[in-house]
């Protein structure tokens, strides 16, 4: 199908980015890999009259060391995340995660940032962000300023992001040397997470001394399984600790029913999946 | 000189068209731009049942590039009502189908307005400008609750029901009375299995072009039937047959979604006319989920009788089939094609069919990918697995115990049919062995016993279908609006090449290779040499189209005897040329020899010779050219045995196939490259039934799979390797012992699939699990939960999980 008109314009500095943006107004919508913004004005169900295409700023892609964490430029691709070495040693959970999301050509094209942006409660990127408690960079007219990921999300496809602000920055903090596992349950290879579950453990000596449990598909937003998390920490990294903490996975959850699954499943599944999620990462 | 060359029949040729249709390289209908083309959109009913009570075109008219705006009133005298072909009984009930709705819309998704402006884009933009009223009337969405006649889809037909058809062995004498056998069964296993709505998803969008400036009105269109659809536009629009010519180019599959008259030809058709210029209109993919009919939708109640000892004696089918909102193309006769295939490869002494077709609000169904047959093998092959669990036999057992054996063929069937060959128990042999049946039978018990997680279970599906439709008295005496013969023209070419005319008209099935191996054998010529044409009225006038397995029983068939015509056409003129009598001449090769000597001639050589005509036989027209049409006295009846290995995860209810074998017997075969592609899509969409596909209605009617986002189609990631193989029973209903392997593939796999899922955990009290098996429906029936969907309507997570295509609001990205 074919969008509604729209003009496009291609800002070269974050400078410009926003301000085109503060000019433009409600009728604005930031384009960064377009994976998801491109099917919905194909189908008509937006019809921004402005774009305003991230894709020439080369500021904003790119993976650094910032001591004691990783600052990936939100136009990073998933392509991009996966293959960067301070990922790997030091947020191994966002790689596998990434390993998960579509196939090598929407990889290519999206962008860890529009992903965050994007704010799906199915999309596979937020628990680990969730999980490895990144901050999420911002920029306005105001400068800049730094959101907790527990902070960012808000809803359906609504974060904390106010309207003319764009993310600039996803800092993650270095988990280095934890275990990881992203667990993802779909039906078919490409598509969304029908629940997936972000887990990524220390342990030393047979005995789990950190753990972050993050859910995708279990709310509006990702949500932090804490109780998992205290149940394990300080505990055996055992298969019995695991599946007894794993038991905490749905408490406070209300997920929601579709065509895949109704809300007692969804947290079924939240407990079997953070039960494999949690011997992989131990056992990794 | 005799050419001792490789056949080229049974040869894995690559096919010659393959280059051109993988690259791109060539013209689909929407490829083609003419001076001057103005493109259409379609405003499609956001509603599934309304009175429409106005339409105000104005705003749309004045935007920018728009040339017209035409709704269903501004058409209704000229679009004629869309046909239906296939008029089950006399007493059918059939509304109108306008094209575009006039008074009322039936289903969502229902064309109710058309723009025609400069551009697509202008097109697609103008839509908003229509503002269509409509008064809601309630929806008919639930096919036991239609069939009731609870809400009427058309109050003035005075019921739901269409139609009510009945074959009764005990009637037609073909076999005994299943009410007899029911009551005097030792095993009486009752079931009702859902057949449930799917999509053909075919990979080109339907798209169809209309130039009507010329003395003939020419239509370009994504279509498999462009014969039968020259005729139907003739017929519905008043536009004389002969002043209109249809061409199917390149055409990217069908799966039966293409056998249709469809609205959009129509109305393309007709405003073309009106307007006085080409048109274009290409469908979005929503459109195409939306829009284009449907296929499979039955519930089915069934009832098998047998002795203790395994042997069954009785099969009582009561069918409620689907519509949709109106009668299309074939939409009536397509459970009819599985009237005669519930008794499948088995003895039964009795049979009763009996199905009732009822119209409900949605989509209209009609052909898809084995259309009947895929119904009537699921259920039996279902129930013949129940059947071996009642008794504490293996499956495989009593299937043998009930099949036609090798021995016995010709073999007249309960239904009627005269199956001609078969060899159950080869194929059946070999495929076990190609899954390592006992080894994978051992697993499972090993498992069992261990209570594993992850249990194994092994399905098995034999079936055969009635294939090569179709010989044109038996349509006739099923009330078919036509024959099912095909036509075919061989043209001698004054160097020597071949033009092959046919009839049929191939939409990625691979004729061009297959008909150029066949005619190379009997011609003696190149296989580079022939050239196939098709697709197009002008160039091949006669012809039936490709759907239901058919193109090489007949169609071919119909090439092989106008080569037959060819060379007694220039064996008369050889002998002249060289001085001998007819009798005289041997064949062999693309050489005619003088028996017993060394003279011979080329028939090439004599193609150029009867072109030069400088000297030719008295009365002998100057010409080896010839057609033929080939009408076949039966089916054909392939048939085969599949064997499918599942491990299902009892935690998730996820089922992962992991091992699939089959040995289809589609009897000889022209191209192995060809038979195993036709193989594996057909598993495919099969495996695709069981598992993943489902067209999804919310209780207002809404499709809510309208994106390929929730409508699962899988991908090569989500299916297994095949292990393939073929015994090869070649047909004895036609000259080149095939059978048709187009549809084989899509009617085995889905009840083996089922099956093996079953056997996986029917220790945990399973019996059955409503297709598609999702793994929700899977933990479900463990777990003894509610199989049925959760919900009709996508989350609003899920990328474009949150969007109906009919009602653009939402939407945040």
């Amino acid at each position: 199908m074919i969008p509604a008109a729209f003009d496009y314009l291609v800002p070269s500095t974050v400078d410009e980015a926003v301000r085109l943006l503060a000019d433009a107004g409600e009728e604005a919508k930031i384009i960064a890999g377009g994976q998801s913004l491109i099917p919905v004005l194909r189908l008509r169900l937006a019809d921004p009259g402005k774009l305003i295409d991230l894709g020439r700023i080369p500021e904003l892609r790119g993976i650094r060391d910032d001591g004691d964490a990783i600052v990936i430029g939100a136009m990073t691709t998933h392509y991009d995340v996966q293959r960067d070495p301070l990922v790997h040693d030091h947020a191994s959970l966002l790689r596998l995660a990434t390993d998960t999301v579509a196939d090598p050509q929407v990889r290519h094209q999206g962008t860890l940032g529009g992903a965050v942006v994007h704010a799906d409660p199915a999309g596979d990127l937020l628990a680990p962000v969730l999980a490895l408690d990144a901050e999420l960079v911002v920029c306005g007219m105001d400068g800049r300023r730094s959101v907790a990921a527990k902070d960012f999300f808000v809803d359906y496809f609504t974060t904390a992001l106010r309207p003319e602000e764009i993310l600039v920055e996803v800092r993650i903090p270095k988990h280095t040397g934890w275990g990881a596992h992203y667990e993802k349950f779909n039906r078919v290879a490409q598509a969304w997470s029908i629940v997936a579950v972000a887990a990524t453990v220390r342990a030393e000596n047979g005995v789990i001394t950190d753990a972050r449990v993050a859910l995708t598909n279990m709310s509006s937003i990702p949500v932090r399984a804490h109780a998992v998390e205290a149940a394990l920490i300080g505990g055996p990294a055992s298969p019995g600790a695991i599946t007894s903490a794993a038991a905490h996975a749905a408490e406070g959850t209300r997920p929601t029913s579709d065509t895949n699954a109704d809300s007692t499943y969804r947290q079924h599944l939240a407990r079997v999946l953070t039960s494999r999620a949690l011997t992989a990462a131990v056992g990794a | 000189m005799t050419t001792t060359a490789e056949p080229e029949v049974g040869r894995a040729r690559l096919r010659k068209e393959d280059a051109r249709l993988v690259t791109g390289r060539t013209r689909w209908t929407d490829n083609l731009t003419l001076p001057g083309l103005l493109h259409l959109a379609f405003l499609r009913s956001p509603v599934a049942h309304a009175r429409i009570t106005a339409v105000d075109t104005e705003e749309a008219r004045r935007m920018p590039g728009v040339i017209a705006v035409f709704t269903g009133r501004d058409l209704a005298a000229a679009q004629g009502s869309l046909p239906c072909a296939w008029p089950i009984t006399p007493d059918q009930k059939a509304p109108p189908a306008p094209p575009l709705a006039v008074d009322q819309v039936n289903f969502a998704g229902e064309a109710v307005a058309v723009v025609v402006a400069r551009g697509a884009a202008q097109a697609q933009d103008a839509l908003v400008g229509i503002d269509v009223t409509y008064a809601d009337l309630p929806v008919v969405l639930d096919l036991a609750s239609a069939a009731a006649d609870s809400d009427l889809v058309h109050p003035d037909l005075g019921t739901n029901r269409s139609a009510r058809w009945v074959f009764d062995s005990a009637e037609a004498g073909t076999g005994g009375d299943v009410d007899a056998a029911i009551g005097a069964a030792e095993v009486l296993i009752e079931r009702t299995y859902r057949q449930q709505r799917l999509i053909p998803a075919f990979m080109e969008p339907r798209s169809v072009v209309v130039d009507p400036t010329g003395e003939q009105l020419t239509m370009w269109s994504a279509t498999q039937i462009p014969h039968i659809l020259r005729l139907m536009l003739a017929l519905t629009t008043g536009t004389p047959e002969h002043k209109v010519r249809v061409i199917a180019p390149d055409v990217g599959g069908g799966f039966g979604g293409k056998l249709q008259v469809t609205p959009e030809e129509v109305v393309a058709m007709v405003v073309a006319q009106r307007i006085g210029k080409p048109v274009k209109w290409t469908e979005t993919r929503s459109e195409s989920l939306l829009s284009a009919h449907h296929g499979r939708d039955q519930l089915q109640k069934l009832t098998l009788a047998a002795r203790r000892d395994g042997t069954v004696t009785g099969l009582k089918v009561e069918l409620l089939a689907d519509m949709g909102a109106y009668l299309r193309l074939v939409t009536p006769g397509v459970p009819i094609l599985g009237a005669f295939m519930f008794n499948a490869i088995y003895k039964f002494p009795a049979y009763r069919f009996e199905c009732t077709n009822v119209f409900t609000t949605k989509v209209p169904t009609d052909a898809y990918r084995g259309a009947g047959r895929p119904e009537a093998t699921y259920a039996i092959e279902r129930l013949m697995d129940e059947l071996a669990v009642e008794l504490g036999r293996d499956p495989i057992e009593v299937r043998e115990q009930n099949w036609i054996k090798h021995d016995e063929f010709p073999f007249t069937t309960v239904a009627g049919l005269e199956y001609d060959s078969g060899n159950y128990e080869a194929a059946t042999a070999r495929a076990k062995e190609l899954l390592g049946y006992d080894a994978l039978r051992a697993e499972q018990r090993e498992r069992r016993a261990r209570g594993d997680v992850v249990q194994l279970g092994i399905g098995t599906s034999t079936f055969t279908e009635m294939c090569g439709l179709a010989p044109s008295r038996v349509l006739g005496a099923l009330s078919y609006g036509a024959g099912g013969w095909e036509h075919a023209q061989i043209r001698m070419l004054p160097s020597g090449k071949v033009e092959v005319v046919t009839g049929s008209s191939a939409h990625g099935q691979g004729h061009e290779t297959a008909w150029s191996q066949i005619v190379a054998d009997q011609l003696g010529v190149p296989f580079e040499d022939v050239e196939v044409l098709h697709g197009d009225t002008q160039i091949s006038p006669r012809g039936l189209d490709t759907y239901g397995s058919r193109s090489l029983t007949v169609g071919g068939m119909a090439v092989l005897k106008a080569g037959e015509k060819v060379i007694k056409k220039a064996r008369r003129v050889a002998a002249h040329l060289m001085e001998c009598a007819e009798d005289d001449l041997e064949f062999a090769g693309g050489r005619f020899t003088v028996r017993g000597t060394e003279r011979s001639t080329g028939i090439t050589d004599v193609a150029l010779a009867v072109f030069a005509a400088h000297d030719l036989p008295d009365g002998v027209e100057p010409t080896l050219d010839s057609e033929a049409t080939f009408d076949p006295d039966n089916f054909s009846f392939p048939h085969g045995t599949h064997l499918c290995a599942v491990e299902v995860d009892t935690e998730t209810g996820f089922t992962r196939i992991r091992k699939y074998a089959c040995v289809d017997d589609v009897g000889k075969v022209v191209n192995p490259i060809i038979v195993e592609g036709q193989v594996h899509g057909g598993l495919a969409q099969g495996i695709a039934q069981a598992l993943y596909e489902e067209a999804i209605h919310d209780e207002s009617g809404t499709l809510t799979t309208g994106t390929l986002a929730d409508y699962l189609v899988p991908s090569a990631a989500d299916l297994p390797h095949f292990d393939t193989d073929r015994t090869e029973t070649p047909s004895t209903t036609n000259q080149l012992g095939a059978k048709g392997v187009g549809e084989a593939g899509t009617i085995a796999s889905t009840p083996a699939v089922v099956n093996a899922i079953v056997d996986a955990v029917r220790h945990l009290g399973v019996n059955d699990v409503e297709m598609p098996c999702t793994p929700y429906r899977v933990w479900a029936a463990i777990n003894g939960a509610n199989p049925s969907t959760p919900s009709t309507t996508p989350a609003p997570g899920g990328g474009l999980g949150s969007v109906t295509p009919t009602e653009p609001t939402g939407g945040t990205a």
